[in-house]
């Protein structure tokens, strides 16, 4: 007998399959929010696409996020998954088949209701090459995703139609990241019709479900979302409008902020003045911190010598004075330890990691048969604070007697140059360091420390491979129960601290975020450090200053 | 004349032929794999050269050169690799905020360079003339990023006149023209000044001296008009100057043109969109030359074509 697993992942989804209330417990409202107003938000660059297949920069992924939706979320400003336009899903024990039941009635900005079927087409087009969609590859554990992949089949043979509210998914291993799979920008539904409209320029309209219904778009000028009047979550959002002004420096938008002429700072709060922003009470104020998936670390090639010995990279690891460089960036991080981010599910609190120790770093090197150190090149980003940070690096590797020469570079070289295994010894990450897709653990394993990113042109730069992590990693991915989600984190910890037993990396920081706003803007101090929704949660936020 | 323009006009379509190539080329040699970039960091080996294949990136570099040419005949750029829009309509759509800027800036320059060098010609030797010849040269040296800053600061953050940053109005447009005009005033003061002390040399103006005509009717009616006709026809070179500006002038103040497009592209390795502002740009200088010296015989008839 097929026997269902019910989600436990929240209580939203229990209040669900007890159909208890059609909006979700820990949706109620925001009983203060005020409906109405329009904000404004500066960014210094253009925005690249609208296409949840293929927007993949955190500027426009929490924008296509209030323009679509997928069958899941997050509860906002945290990393706790829910269901979305789907209204509840059942998992087969062997974890390897997920139906999904899907809310009536939801409609699309152009008015046509979503079925399974755009849920359908939405997944075939993502997977499909001609796409060009840099998310494809998450959908790798779908059936038949091979054969779309290499343009065999149009369509995936493991995504059915039951009916026009039910869709079934059928995998080829049980894939506990499956729900959040479902839930990355990637995965939401696009309506056939509009996308066929305008091709290639689906991007620059964009129509979806979402709490939000594209307006405008002056090229190189501004992006206008307006609310979306039949948004299916009654009583969201609470704005009318929100305007993103494009081409604005930080600095110029940091001055229009305090001005009042600007609601929310997209960018950073540039380096030069952020001291001065947080010594001002009035200021500080209105900055929210939080912390973000994100973890800089330095590389070591283990595939090159003198990195090949555990030894060595251990010793580094002891050299690296990571306060210091905290400092250095004005304490806008803290101190890492291990590869996870501390708001990632598995972030191991008991674990120390190296501590920062030069005389043991000596001790280590003298071990490896490096008394007197050795020459190596530390690759590094070009933008600021990168060279600097990078300078720290090198003295206090200088201090075990390790001479870095700095190889300071644009993005895109330094990030091919980690992609050829003979390219770089060392690479400090920042500016391109790991950002999570889906706070899950397994998202910072296989791209960046697992084999199958020790290939050329890949992600993992320290060319670690240990096969029998990789296993473990599989296992506990398997484990597609949610009810076991605690255990499944407990391997994903032991998996992390073997790695640091193996040291391919050097943990530097996890970069916290600053997100400053106007007094206006109201909500939980969370919505604006929403760890999925960057800078801010849109569908929640509201101003104070209406009716 | 009908023989020297076209000259001119095949010269300068080589150049741009050659420019093309040598942009083409080095953007070529870049270690960044566009292809990588588009697929993202999730794409397995097979989807990576899938993409290539579908845009061509794994030909031989002559025949990836071909059909960029052959396809910006038709007034293809190609489209944009993190964008995703047509090169062309991206470009096209921010061309009249640069020519606007352009048209400021050198309304900007000519207006405070023209009455500077004027001024400073006139009282040639004295603390006006040195005062004002120093000031030419902090304008021109002046780093255009650090101008922008702080006349945004004390013009739109302190005294509030304008506003900061941003694109519409005739407001938005005093600061960022002033910004990239005072690079040129220097430049303009300095050509004024030596263009005027040159005339006012010449036997006619002597002559007028001679005739008893009051002092500012030989500045203005006998000295100015001449002075100023070789300096004018340097606007069509300052285009390549101002090429240069935007970029940096466009990023202070939000505006919307082809230079901050270029600086964006660069810094995201956008590899269409250089190529095609680099073109763009190219071109604008190449007529901008073109034109400088096309005019200049009818403002100068010493100036010969051959």
């Amino acid at each position: 007998m097929k026997k269902f697993l019910t989600s436990t992942v929240t209580v939203s989804a229990l209040a669900l399959m007890l159909g208890m209330t059609s909006v979700r417990a820990e949706d109620a409202v925001d009983p203060n929010a005020k409906q109405g107003g329009a904000i404004t938000i500066t960014y210094k660059d253009d925005v690249a696409t609208l296409d949840p297949a293929i927007g993949y920069d955190w500027q426009n992924w929490s924008m296509i996020k209030s323009l679509f939706d997928g069958l899941m979320d997050y509860e906002p400003g945290t990393t706790n998954l829910r269901p979305d336009l789907a209204e509840s899903y059942e998992i087969a024990p062997d974890g390897k088949t997920f139906t999904f039941k899907l809310r009536q009635g939801v409609k699309f900005h152009n008015g046509r209701e979503m079925t399974a079927e755009d849920v359908k087409y939405s997944l075939d087009r993502v997977t499909n090459p001609k796409t060009q969609s840099p998310g494809a590859g998450f959908f790798g554990s779908i059936k038949g995703h091979e054969d779309v992949a290499a343009g065999k089949a149009e369509s995936l043979a493991g995504v059915t139609v039951v009916d026009p509210y039910t869709i079934k998914f059928e995998l080829t291993r049980p894939d506990a990241t499956f729900l959040h799979v479902m839930a990355i920008n990637f995965s939401h539904v696009v309506p056939k019709e509009e996308v066929e409209k305008y091709g290639a320029d689906f991007g620059k309209h964009p129509v979806g479900t979402g709490a939000f219904k594209f307006a405008e778009w002056t090229l190189g000028q501004r992006v206008v979302f307006e609310r979306n009047p039949d948004y299916w979550h009654k009583g969201l959002p609470h704005l009318d409008k929100v305007t993103f002004e494009i081409g604005q420096e930080p600095i110029v938008a940091l001055l229009r902020l305090q001005k009042g002429e600007i609601d929310v700072l997209g960018d950073v709060i540039p380096p030069a003045k952020f001291q001065e922003v947080m010594a001002d009470p009035e200021q500080k104020a209105r900055v929210v911190e939080g912390g973000q998936l994100h973890t800089g670390y330095i590389t070591m090639n283990t595939t090159m010598a003198p990195f090949d010995n555990v030894k060595v990279r251990q010793a580094v690891n002891m050299a690296i004075n990571k306060d210091r460089i905290v400092q250095l960036i004005n304490n806008r991080a803290v101190p890492a330890n291990q590869p996870l981010p501390p708001s990632m599910p598995g972030y191991d609190k008991e674990f120390k990691g190296y501590p920062y120790d030069v005389a043991k770093a000596k001790a280590l090197l003298a071990e490896a048969g490096h008394p007197d150190g050795f020459d190596t090149q530390l690759f590094a980003m070009n933008t600021d604070p990168n060279p600097r940070i990078a300078q720290a690096i090198q003295q206090d590797l200088a201090a075990v007697g390790i001479k870095a020469s700095i190889q300071s570079l644009a993005q895109a070289n330094v990030i091919a140059a980690g992609g050829d295994k003979a390219g770089a010894p060392m690479i400090w990450s920042g500016g391109m360091a790991w950002i999570a897709d889906f706070p899950d653990p397994s998202n910072f394993y296989g791209p960046i420390l697992g084999c199958a990113g020790a290939v050329p042109g890949g992600w993992n730069w320290s060319w670690y491979c240990n096969k029998d992590l990789d296993a473990k990693a599989a296992e506990a991915d398997s484990i597609v129960d949610p009810a076991k989600s605690g255990e499944r984190a407990k391997m994903w910890s032991a998996i992390y601290r073997k790695i640091m037993e193996d040291a391919p990396w050097v943990p530097v920081f996890n970069e916290q975020r600053f997100t400053m706003k106007s007094p206006r803007m109201g909500g939980a101090d969370n919505l604006y450090v929403d760890p999925v929704h960057i800078p801010i949660n849109y569908d929640y936020v509201y101003v104070t200053d209406v009716q | 004349m009908i023989a020297y323009l076209g000259r001119r006009v095949i010269q300068s379509l080589l150049i741009l032929l050659g420019v093309s190539l040598i942009t083409f080329a080095l953007l070529y040699l870049l270690p960044a794999d566009p292809v990588r970039q588009i697929a993202g960091r999730s794409a397995t080996p097979e989807t990576v050269e899938n993409i290539r294949r579908q845009l061509g990136l794994d030909q031989p570099f002559f025949i990836q050169y071909w059909h960029y040419l052959t396809s910006l005949l038709s007034g293809d750029l190609g489209r944009s690799y993190i964008q995703r829009s047509e090169v062309t309509e991206l470009i096209v759509s921010r061309l009249p905020a640069s020519l606007l800027l352009m048209v400021g800036a050198i309304l900007c320059e000519l207006a405070i360079g023209l009455t500077m060098g004027l001024l400073a010609a006139v009282r040639r030797g004295t603390a006006t003339d040195q005062t004002l010849m120093v000031a030419s040269f902090v304008g021109v040296s002046a780093p255009q990023f650090v101008v922008g800053l702080l006349l945004l600061y004390v013009f739109a953050v302190r005294l509030g006149w304008f506003p900061i940053g941003g694109y519409g109005t005739w407001r938005h447009l005093v600061l960022p023209s002033l910004t990239m005009g005072i690079l040129g005033a220097g430049w303009y003061a300095r050509m004024m000044r030596s263009s005027m002390i040159d005339v006012l040399r010449q036997d006619y103006i002597r002559t007028a001296r001679a005739k008893g005509l009051a002092r500012g009717a030989i500045i203005f009616r006998h000295a100015l008009p001449n002075a100023i006709l070789p300096v004018i026809a340097m606007i069509g070179i300052d285009i390549g100057i101002f090429m240069g500006g935007i970029v940096v002038v466009e990023s202070v103040f939000g505006w919307p043109g082809i230079g901050q497009l270029a600086w964006q592209a660069i810094q995201r390795v956008d590899i269409p969109i250089i190529m095609g502002v680099t073109l763009v740009s190219a071109f604008a200088i190449v007529l901008g030359n073109l034109l400088a010296d096309t005019v200049a015989p009818f403002i100068d008839p010493r100036i010969k074509l051959r």
